[in-house]
């Protein structure tokens, strides 16, 4: 019998704990999806400072990640998700969202087609029991992987740069496409997506490759500044670039205890994925439903905020009285040179009574908490997006 | 391709009676049943040369009232017996008029304890009795529930008073041995309630809300009767009645699937690949099968499916039909009566206990009757059938084949014990398991409501959370066999309240 003492971990090491673990000074790390996951590698500013000036690496191995393969799972995942699946070729990326029946969203992920009946669906939350039920009526097979992958973002003005160093030439690979080259003796795959609203490539391998890749991508990257990144400056660059995350943004449907806290597309701004033209898809009625009825409640939108005291967690209201929405992440953004926020508003408060509005924030300052009432307006998301993001080729940095 | 306003599939009770009820409201309707004949489990059948019977349900308890005058059966041709009495057979027997009245026979110590309990369930079961004929409510805001009869119903409740109300609800949820052992002592009437209250469920009368499912029994109608003909001669009275208002049935048409184009039905297409088209479907046959199967789960939801899926449905009655070579003996019985081998709640809940295991009880508690002793043409002259419901058979045994020969021994054994002699009368014996009711009758695990009837799967809760109502999430799809409110018999009425929710056009 083999023993069984995972239990003995409470989180597990990625496969590049043994490089992130000693470049880890002070010990940042938080918990994700049950592994050890850096938070920081000692200097917030500096790897956020890499992201967007030169060349960052996040450890993505935790991210929950699903293969489904079989004949069917173009219509499997047509009917799993609100997007159109036949029309993502092989080779190719998308994001998208998946709903309860009541069309309200259970996750979002990036969906990577590997091959006609191959594919990884990424994501935040765990899903096997829904994405399992789901088969029902499919010949498909899903089957979660997340440990058998190690992955490493690789963001930056400077990553194609970085990757041209390492041999690998991936001037013609266009965002949301992926490519495979080989190293240490097994096959790399190079996908052009991220999530920092930059320029950047996310690296997948067998976790024995791990190290080695890391070494040689490190070594490649060195002329660049190359450094890894912790969770804290992911962060900054992914509200600048207006992603969501699930948990954070929204509570997925699954988890919701509350019956308002659960939101469908259109509450999350998620609604230009839907196709509306493809067979059934789960939540579509409702969602039909909603729509026909405009019976949203809420809108999902970004926020410019007067002053430059970051408003996470704020309450927002209308004309200073009324509360209206609350802020789910914020920051004094250093590349816009601007106070951002993502938040939740009330309908109509997000379009027609949209002026007025107003953000309770409490500043701490040297212990005490300081209550501030600054106006606020609505702004475009995502509030950062460089042309180096889609330029093909990319500029050479 | 033939079309209609309406196509209603499955030629069981409710499906006729759905079908009854869109034609006379002035609907194009056709009726697709699978097997040759209409009927489901309302048919007649020769199960050995000479002899007839009623193929599976074979007392008649009703049929629900709005049925039975619109479809006019008796103009129809039905023709039924006089109103059965139930005996306790014995050197001291026990009788009972109809479904729940006149009891002789009964110890004088029992008397008082008897007719106050009898009057009080009665009471709550006539006040229960007109949501048979309402579709249920949603609990939610703006659920489009029928709220003039709801008011009515509240009505009644607050009438009969806060002492009385209190014991209702205390009685609502309750089992049925429990309320029978704290008023009575007579064990001859115990068997007999507790046998009555579990009939048709996957419930001895001990398991829990075992009581509401016997209100809901003695609410569906007062007498019992046989049908002349055994219970085909009700669906062929049935499809008179149908075909007068205008119903095309059609026989030996398998439904294979629902077709559906942007998202509404547009018809159905049958196992031999004909299609025929219509804006709505009403399917009077098991709901998860009509989901999973007939829709299937690409145009259904995942959570929809999972609860579709989850509907219980386990079959407890087994069904004997025995050809006899003459009249056997019951003490003190006559053959017109329907006689109930069941000596005491125990015995009830014993023949219960194995069931759960997927094993057979050694001493089974029955339902008998002898279609013959009212209709003689059903054997040949001076012969009998005996026809009875079995009680507790296992839906799931090991091994069928062992549990279906385990099962027709200790019946013969019980039947034996209880009527001397009768076993050299036997020139055929049959039983029909849960399972192969399923096979041949099409009802998921063999049972008698096409899905437990139990607290948790009624009113709002059958088959399921939303569905209760009749809809469906799919535009033009419809339930109305006995898995939706108010469950099965031969009634009927499923079928016409799901026809008068079409009718009014309910949205999903
Ligand atoms: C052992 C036993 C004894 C019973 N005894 C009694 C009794 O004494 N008294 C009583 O009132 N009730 C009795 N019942 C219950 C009663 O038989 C059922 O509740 C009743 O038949 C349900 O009626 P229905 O119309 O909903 O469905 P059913 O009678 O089951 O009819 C459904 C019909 O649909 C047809 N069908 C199925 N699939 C398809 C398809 N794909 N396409 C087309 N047609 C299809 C079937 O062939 C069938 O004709 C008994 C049940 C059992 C199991």
């Amino acid at each position: 019998m083999i023993a069984r003492l995972h239990f003995n971990k409470h989180l597990l090491e990625t496969p590049f704990y043994p490089r992130t673990a000693p470049l880890n000074k002070h010990s940042e790390w938080g918990a994700w999806s049950g592994h050890l996951s850096a938070t920081g590698f000692g200097d917030t500013e500096m790897e956020y400072t890499a992201i967007r000036n030169g060349a960052s690496v996040y450890d993505l191995c935790p991210m929950v990640k699903y293969r489904i393969t079989g004949p069917d799972a173009v219509a499997y995942l047509d009917r799993l998700t609100v997007r159109n699946v036949a029309k993502l070729t092989p080779g190719g990326v998308h994001y998208t969202v998946w709903c309860d029946d009541a069309g309200k969203v259970l996750d979002d992920g990036t969906l990577f087609r590997h091959g006609p009946q191959d594919f990884l669906l990424c994501c935040q939350e765990r899903h096997l029991p829904w994405l399992t039920d789901a088969t029902l009526g499919f010949e498909v097979a899903v089957e979660e992987i997340t440990e058998t992958i190690a992955a490493l973002s690789l963001q930056g003005p400077c990553t194609a740069s970085v990757l041209s160093a390492a041999g690998w030439d991936v001037s013609s690979l266009r965002p949301f496409r992926m490519t495979k080259v080989p190293f240490d003796g097994t096959t790399l795959t190079i996908s052009r997506t991220g999530f920092t609203g930059d320029l950047g490539y996310e690296l997948w391998i067998g976790p024995a490759h791990a190290l080695a890749l890391w070494d040689h991508l490190f070594t490649a990257g060195a002329p660049w500044g190359i450094r890894p990144i912790g969770s804290d400056a992911l962060n900054m660059a992914r509200i600048e670039a207006g992603f969501l995350i699930a948990g954070m943004d929204f509570i997925p449907a699954e988890q919701a205890l509350r019956e308002d806290r659960v939101r469908s597309p259109f509450e999350l701004g998620l609604d230009w994925l839907i196709d509306w033209n493809k067979d059934h898809f789960n939540g579509r009625r409702a969602l039909i439903r909603e729509r026909e009825s405009r019976a949203s409640q809420w809108s999902l939108v970004g926020l410019d905020i007067a002053g430059n005291v970051s408003a996470e967690g704020s309450l927002i209201y209308h004309a200073k009285q009324k509360e209206v929405g609350y802020i789910t992440a914020a920051l004094w953004s250093p590349t816009t040179k601007r106070n951002l926020a993502i938040a939740h508003l009330k309908r109509p408060y997000a379009a027609a009574k949209s002026d007025n509005l107003w953000v309770e924030i409490y500043a701490l300052r040297e212990l005490q908490y300081v209550k501030l009432m600054v106006p606020a307006r609505i702004t475009p998301r995502p509030f950062f997006t460089p042309a180096r993001r889609r330029a093909t080729p990319p500029g050479r940095f | 391709m033939p079309s209609s306003d309406v196509i209603v599939i499955g030629g069981g009770p409710n499906g006729l009676a759905a079908a009854t009820r869109l034609a006379q409201s002035g609907r194009r309707v056709t009726l697709v049943e699978a097997q040759p004949q209409v009927g489901g489990g309302a048919a007649t059948t020769e199960f050995h040369t000479g002899y007839r019977t009623s193929a599976l349900a074979h007392i008649l308890q009703g049929p629900d009232a709005r049925v039975a005058s619109a479809m006019k059966l008796d103009a129809h041709g039905l023709r039924l017996s006089t109103p059965l009495t139930t005996a306790v057979p014995g050197i001291d027997p026990l009788t009972m008029q109809g479904t729940f009245g006149k009891v002789s026979g009964l110890a004088a110590t029992d008397l008082a304890a008897w007719s106050e309990l009898q009057e009080r369930l009665t009471r709550f079961a006539r006040l229960l009795a007109p949501m048979r004929q309402m579709t249920p409510p949603r609990p939610a805001a703006k659920a489009g529930n029928d709220l003039w009869n709801l008011g009515k119903l509240g009505l009644s409740l607050r009438s009969m008073g806060k002492v009385e109300f209190r014991e209702l609800l205390r009685m609502l949820l309750i089992n049925v041995a429990d309320v029978l052992e704290d008023d009575l002592t007579d064990d001859r009437l115990m068997g007999l309630l507790a046998f009555d209250a579990t009939l048709g469920a996957w419930a001895g009368p001990r398991s829990p809300n075992s009581l509401i499912v016997y209100l809901n029994r003695i609410a569906a109608g007062e007498t019992l009767t046989l049908p002349m003909g055994g219970m085909g001669s009700v669906a062929a009275a049935m499809r008179k009645a149908a075909e007068a208002a205008g119903v095309t049935v059609l026989t030996g048409s398998p439904v294979d699937r629902i077709d559906m184009a942007a998202d509404i039905v547009i018809g159905v297409t049958l196992a031999n690949g004909e299609n025929f088209a219509a804006g709505a479907v009403l399917s009077a046959i098991c709901p998860r099968r009509t989901l999973e199967t007939l829709v299937g789960p690409r145009y259904l939801d995942t959570g929809f499916i999972r609860r579709a899926r989850a509907i219980k449905s386990r079959g407890g009655a087994a069904k004997l039909h025995l050809a006899l070579t003459g009249a056997p003996h019951f003490p003190a019985a006559d053959l017109t009566w329907r006689i109930v081998l069941a000596p005491s709640v125990n015995a009830v809940e014993n023949a219960f206990n194995p069931v759960k295991y997927g094993e057979v009880p050694d001493a089974p508690v029955m339902e008998i009757t002898f279609p013959t002793a009212h209709d003689p043409s059903l054997a040949p002259s001076g012969h009998h059938v005996l026809s009875a419901v079995v009680q507790f058979a296992p839906h799931a045994p090991k091994d069928r084949d062992a549990a279906r020969a385990q099962m027709l021994q200790n019946t013969l054994n019980v039947l034996e014990t209880a009527a001397p002699g009768l076993r050299p009368l036997i020139a055929h014996a049959e039983i029909l398991m849960p399972y192969d009711i399923e096979d041949r009758f099409g009802m998921s695990g063999g049972s008698w409501h096409h899905g437990d009837l139990a607290v948790e799967q009624m009113l709002f809760l059958r088959p399921f959370a939303g569905v209760s109502q009749y809809n469906t999430p799919i535009p033009g799809l419809w339930l109305g066999g006995a898995g939706s409110h108010p469950g099965g018999g031969i009634s009927g009425a499923a079928g016409w309240n799901a026809a008068t929710q079409l009718l009014q056009g309910a949205k999903p």
